[in-house]
């Protein structure tokens, strides 16, 4: 999940008979699975919790080009190298739907970076991990794309239509990334054994932080249920990462890879794996700004930001330069 | 400087033939970028044979909460829709 622990203001989920009417027809617009627009009255929690989630959403998009943009310049052949960075780009793009979707709420552009590069937004847990080999970059695409996807499909559904809208392209895009990350992987596991071992290692390494990526249990959360009763949120955290192993596990045995999991064992009456608990205290580690790369990655992305001020300057500036032109040469046809 | 670029809401011409349709929006310092910048962010698998870009500022868009008053007298009238006529069968098609 792009998303991971969205607060919502709320200290329990109110019923409809304690909301005052405006409130109550709201709620009961979104009960209906109508859309909510921009411009329309929104409770100042709705709007709060969709600016933190949308917003969080698109940091992890744009920082998620990092651990695999360390690899475009090494990819192992040319076409693989034009995939990732095809897949880089889509990421890039995917950030600014989602910014402006966000932008819709009445939160700007540049308030939304100053939250990312001042540490006070988070982004995915995820992204603070390091891409050591090529077959990270099959393990991303696999494992972190195909985590992303069992999040972003319910979220086609969101009440809110810009998040919504967003959602639906980016579904129709990320495909391309969980397939070209797995093409990659059946690529390695048929070569060397120490190709093959290399896709075992990053197995071993991406397993446990993707499981985490969908965040803690959140059944007894309240945030969790408002953000279910606003329909802003589908499905439990425990749910998908059900979902999500129950698809993954099949995918790993094809590879002929062992899933680091001693507890992972096919429940027949559930009709799902059952699986270990994830390191919860690492996670908590990582979200608090302690994972091996997060420094790495926001001085990454604030370098980016700072080093490229002269050239949306210059932009702005050209911009400046040519409107002053025009208007004075209507001034002179004149 | 910490002037945000303005805001532009691009529209898509998917096919020939076709309407221009809203897509998204981009921020861009001037029209010229917007466009090309509307190229990468929406048309990179074809979606497009045609980029409409405007400011979003330049939109004048009707209010939610006047839905009712503006698009109730065409409500009643139902008489606009062809079915809202009985023509016979023996007439045939019409």
């Amino acid at each position: 999940m792009y998303a991971q622990m969205v607060k919502t203001d709320a200290a329990r989920v109110r019923s409809l008979d304690e909301m005052d009417p405006v409130e109550r027809a709201f709620q009961e617009r979104v009960d209906a699975g109508q859309k909510i627009e921009p411009k329309e009255w929104m409770p100042e929690g709705y709007r709060k919790t969709l600016v933190r989630q949308i917003s969080q959403h698109a940091h992890s998009e744009i920082v998620g080009q990092l651990p695999e943009g360390n690899w475009i310049t090494r990819a192992p052949t040319l076409e693989r190298k034009a995939i990732l960075l095809a897949k880089v780009q889509d990421e890039a793009g995917h950030g600014l739907y989602l910014y402006c979707a966000a932008e819709t709420l009445g939160v700007s552009r540049d308030e939304m970076y100053e939250q990312l590069h001042s540490g006070k937004a988070k982004y995915s847990s995820i992204f603070n991990y390091p891409t050591l080999t090529w077959a990270d970059i099959g393990a991303i695409g696999w494992l972190v794309d195909g985590a992303a996807i069992m999040n972003q499909v319910p979220l086609q559904r969101c009440s809110y239509g810009p998040y919504s809208r967003a959602m639906i392209r980016i579904c129709k895009e990320e495909s391309f990334h969980q397939r070209q990350g797995y093409d990659a992987l059946m690529r390695m596991v048929k070569g060397t054994p120490a190709q093959k071992a290399m896709v075992q290692d990053a197995l071993n390494r991406w397993w446990w932080p993707s499981l985490m990526m969908f965040g803690p249990s959140d059944d007894a959360s309240v945030h969790s249920a408002q953000s279910m009763a606003w329909r802003i949120k589908q499905n439990s955290n425990d749910e998908l990462r059900q979902k999500f192993v129950d698809q993954t596990v099949p995918q790993a045995k094809y590879l002929g890879l062992t899933v680091p999991d001693p507890d992972l064992k096919w429940n027949e009456e559930k009709g799902g794996y059952d699986f270990g608990e994830p390191d919860w205290e690492e996670f908590f580690n990582v979200i608090a700004g302690n994972g091996p790369c997060n420094a790495e990655r926001l001085n990454a992305r604030k370098k980016a930001w700072d080093d490229g001020a002269w050239f949306r300057d210059g932009l702005t500036a050209h911009a400046n330069k040519m409107a002053d032109r025009r208007t004075a040469s209507k001034i002179a046809a004149e | 400087m910490s002037n945000e670029w303005p805001l532009w809401e691009v529209f898509i011409r998917g096919q020939h033939g076709l309407n221009h349709r809203h897509v998204g929006s981009l921020h861009a310092p001037d029209a010229e970028m917007a466009v090309n910048n509307a190229r990468d962010v929406y048309t990179r698998r074809n979606e497009g044979v045609s980029i409409w870009v405007v400011k979003s500022s330049d939109i004048t868009a009707s209010a939610p909460s006047e839905k009712g008053p503006l698009f109730d007298p065409s409500n009643s009238k139902v008489y606009r829709h062809p079915t809202f006529f009985e023509i016979p069968d023996e007439v045939g098609h019409m």
